[in-house]
């Protein structure tokens, strides 16, 4: 599997907020074998104190994949990628752009807005959207060369809320990898989103605010293989009445 | 001269960009600088004059998801 060309055997990417500990951040990103990491930029105190955290982070071996949380605005978004790429060293942004404050649902005009200025400087381009297939292509049409569906509201653990559009996405762009970010709660949503043929997954919070962090990043490792293989192996069709599994025929006359 | 850092108002005496942050303590090399809304890359510091009333943003690595 490949991201804009670097080519990714993990198809777990994982936040780095609200773990307990840098070291139970740490941890569960070895335990689980991610290779991309999410990040974002936040104001400094003089002094400095965000070193530690990047150093610790770098140490990891993970590509480092920044963000562009809480910008509410393309121009800000921009800005701040343009800041990220100065700080990280990388050309990948994790573009978003909210919507309200609340939902923190995408403001899609200004996300496809955000990602033609972005593309055409050069930046790598991935797109926390919604599972709207126009806005889909339009973001493509910007320059993104994968997509970033939510499965809930970023933060809510609510799995994926409409399993049928992202079936309908995966349909509409068989050749575009896609990533399920935002809303997933457990393992079980995870592999659900893997056997609809999304690429990967990206959570957070599901990780970071388990009971046991490194437990449940190794179970989400764990469920995203499985359900990747579920989908290579073509599940059968749902059928609306049973059927037997057991064959009638041969079977002996004892009533 | 008086400029705001990260909507706080500080009291600056160089007159250049990166001098200002050295003077501040920003002495990190993982920190992204804008001024006035408009990024400024750690190459083009050093070129920057700043003037009273800039609004100055300096960010660091956090943690995101």
């Amino acid at each position: 599997m490949q991201f804009y060309g670097t080519e990714i055997s993990s198809r777990l990417l994982l936040g780095t907020a609200q773990y307990p500990s840098p070291k139970v951040l740490t941890d569960a990103i070895r335990a689980c074998g991610t290779e991309i990491v999410t990040v974002s930029l936040r104001r400094e105190s003089a002094g400095g104190s965000g070193d530690g955290f990047w150093q610790g982070l770098r140490d990891t071996g993970c590509h480092i994949l920044p963000n562009t949380a809480g910008c509410h605005t393309a121009q800000e978004a921009v800005t701040t990628a343009q800041m990220a790429r100065d700080v990280f060293g990388t050309n990948w942004i994790k573009l978003e752009v909210i919507g309200h404050s609340d939902t923190l649902q995408p403001d899609v005009f200004a996300l496809v807005e955000a990602a033609r200025v972005l593309a055409q400087d050069g930046f790598q381009v991935f797109p926390y959207t919604t599972d709207d297939l126009v806005v889909g292509e339009k973001l493509l049409d910007a320059g993104c060369e994968l997509l970033m569906p939510w499965g809930a509201p970023i933060g809510s653990g609510q799995g994926l809320r409409n399993p049928d559009a992202l079936r309908a996405m995966r349909a509409h762009f068989p050749d575009t990898p896609l990533i399920i970010d935002a809303g997933i709660g457990r393992p079980s949503d995870a592999c659900l989103a893997m056997e609809l043929g999304m690429d990967a997954v990206l959570l957070n919070t599901a990780v970071a605010k388990a009971g046991d962090p490194v437990g449940m990043a190794v179970a989400m490792t764990g469920a995203i293989k499985a359900g990747r293989a579920g989908f290579a192996a073509d599940p059968m069709d749902s059928r609306d009445m049973a059927v037997p599994s057991t064959p009638i025929l041969g079977m002996a006359e004892l009533a | 001269m008086l400029i705001t850092v990260n909507s706080k108002s500080v009291e600056v005496n160089a007159s250049g960009l990166a001098e200002a942050l050295q003077e501040l303590g920003y002495t990190s090399p993982a920190i992204a600088t804008a001024l006035n809304g408009q990024f400024v890359s750690r190459d083009a510091r050093a070129a920057i004059t700043l003037t009273h009333g800039d609004a100055l943003e300096v960010l660091a690595p956090m943690q995101g998801g």
